[in-house]
């Protein structure tokens, strides 16, 4: 199975580095036809308006949109997550995704720079152990369609309890950026279980 | 669960968000809308961009509040803003507004010629410009979450921003080569703490993300920069000084995706209109040179 990154923009790099310690050579898609080579995608974070507005220019938006309709395994951090809902809220004006699960994110729900933070979170399907998750301008999941699941949830700023780790069948998104830790479970969770 | 905000993890981790992007400078909402649709990362908001700082002269301080704040109401991406080197009061006033990054410049007047803000009392992140491997080490040891080559801002000239990208680079390939007991003189001689000389050796790059800044004015300028290693480019007056900066914008911004493919890169070169016009950097007086400032 080949694993790629979209590189456009964004942490690319670590979450190659990521998949090569879960003993994967991941691969940089930039272009329509590195991403027909590829059995599965992780969208790095980064920012998501730069990373569609890219995608766009390079006729690469259309191509993953259907490939992942399609029910190619996908996997996003962050502005990854952002790209794999179906709809969002706080964008720029127009802003469109990939989409592909059914739910709604708040762009930069936990806040500016100065908000952001670390913190352990409980995803009992992911890990046995706490996961150290950063959250950097973070997004959350607002609204909840049919079929996601909830891997961990995290409360904000509001009171309330917010998911940050979703799954619908084969799309995972995380609001957070395992990429940048030394845990890679989510990374495993995702080549192990949402791969296959 | 217990929370810990402005973490070396957090600060560092939010310019690793970044990478391969195109960072901005504006003056106005309406530059930082074009510079959001072109596709740049974030934007640096400031009052006026580094060519008009020199050719107006006079002291340049940190920008209005009110216009950071407008700015960041009109756009959903990073807003950065400028404090004077050693000035910790703008540097205060600005992570009270919320800004994403502080960049402590030498664009800006110096405040204080001997000591640069001490970084790690704040939350907000910090990038600071380097003209050597040395001097962004010294920045990293005080908070900097992130370095920028300076190159010569408000010029044009590229010329700077290579020569601080080689330096920088040379430095940290002649660590990778040293044994430990050489790795001490070379921290006594770069004036560098020992700890990161040691880890730049290890790892063979610097612990933050490094950018480029300074006389970036074409996509082929940026592509170079990438090339060369930087992590990202700044581009200040480059853009909002050229004959039309919304394709500009954008073509710097393919040009930092697509660095490694000239077919893109000269594509996005076409019918641009003019480039900012520019000063040779030779012809500055030293007292004019930006780079030199910082310590």
């Amino acid at each position: 199975m080949q694993v790629g990154v979209l590189a456009l923009q964004g942490d690319f790099r670590e979450h190659l580095n990521a998949l090569t310690q879960c003993g994967v050579q991941g691969v940089e898609v930039r272009t329509p036809l590195e991403l027909e080579k590829i059995d599965a995608l992780i969208i790095p974070g980064g920012e998501s308006t730069t990373i569609v507005s890219l995608a766009k220019t390079f006729e690469i938006f259309e191509p993953i949109k259907k490939r992942i309709a399609k029910g190619m395994p996908t996997y996003g951090s962050c502005a990854g997550m952002i790209m794999l809902a179906d709809h969002i809220v706080a964008a720029k004006d127009g802003q469109e995704t990939f989409g592909g699960i059914d739910i709604t994110v708040r762009r930069n729900a936990f806040g500016r720079q100065v908000d952001s933070f670390e913190s352990d979170i409980s995803a009992p399907a992911i890990s046995n152990s706490p996961i150290r998750a950063i959250f950097i301008r973070a997004p959350w999941v607002e609204k909840i369609g049919k079929g996601v699941e909830v891997l961990a949830s995290f409360q904000g700023s509001d009171g309330a309890s917010h998911a940050v780790a979703v799954r619908q069948g084969h799309l995972l998104a995380t609001a957070f950026h395992p990429e940048i830790t030394d845990d890679f479970s989510v990374h495993r969770y995702f080549l192990e279980k949402v791969c296959t | 669960m217990a929370q810990e905000s402005g973490t070396s993890r957090v600060k560092r981790g939010m310019a690793e968000m970044l990478k391969g992007g195109v960072i901005m400078d504006v003056v106005n909402v309406e530059q930082a809308k074009i510079a959001e649709d072109a596709g740049a990362v974030a934007v640096m908001a400031l009052e006026r961009v580094p060519a008009d700082i020199r050719a107006q002269g006079g002291v340049a301080r940190m920008s209005d509040p009110d216009m950071i704040a407008a700015i960041q109401a009109a756009v959903s991406i990073p807003v950065m803003a400028k404090a004077r080197i050693g000035h910790f009061v703008e540097a205060q006033i600005l992570q009270s507004l919320g800004v994403d990054y502080i960049d402590e410049s030498e664009v800006l007047t110096p405040t204080d010629y001997t000591n640069h803000i001490n970084k790690w009392d704040f939350t907000v992140p910090f990038v600071c410009g380097a003209t050597n491997l040395g001097e962004a080490l010294r920045r990293i040891n005080e908070g900097a979450a992130m370095i920028r080559s300076k190159g010569e801002a408000g010029t044009g000239d590229v010329s700077n921003a290579m020569t601080h990208m080689r330096q920088i680079g040379g430095e940290i390939r002649r660590l990778t080569s040293m044994r430990e007991d050489e790795l001490y003189v070379a921290a006594k001689e770069m004036q560098a703490p020992y700890d990161l000389v040691k880890e730049v050796a290890a790892n063979g790059k610097l612990p933050v993300v490094l950018f480029t800044a300074g006389g970036i004015a074409t996509p082929a300028d940026a592509a170079l920069m990438m090339q060369m290693g930087a992590d990202g480019v700044f581009i200040g007056s480059g853009i909002f000084k050229s004959g039309d900066p919304k394709s500009r914008a954008s073509a710097c911004v393919k040009a930092t995706t697509f660095y490694n493919d000239p077919k893109v890169v000269g594509d996005a070169s076409r019918g641009l209109g003019e480039a900012m016009v520019g000063i040779n950097v030779a012809d500055l007086p030293a007292p004019h040179r930006l780079s030199e400032r910082g310590w």
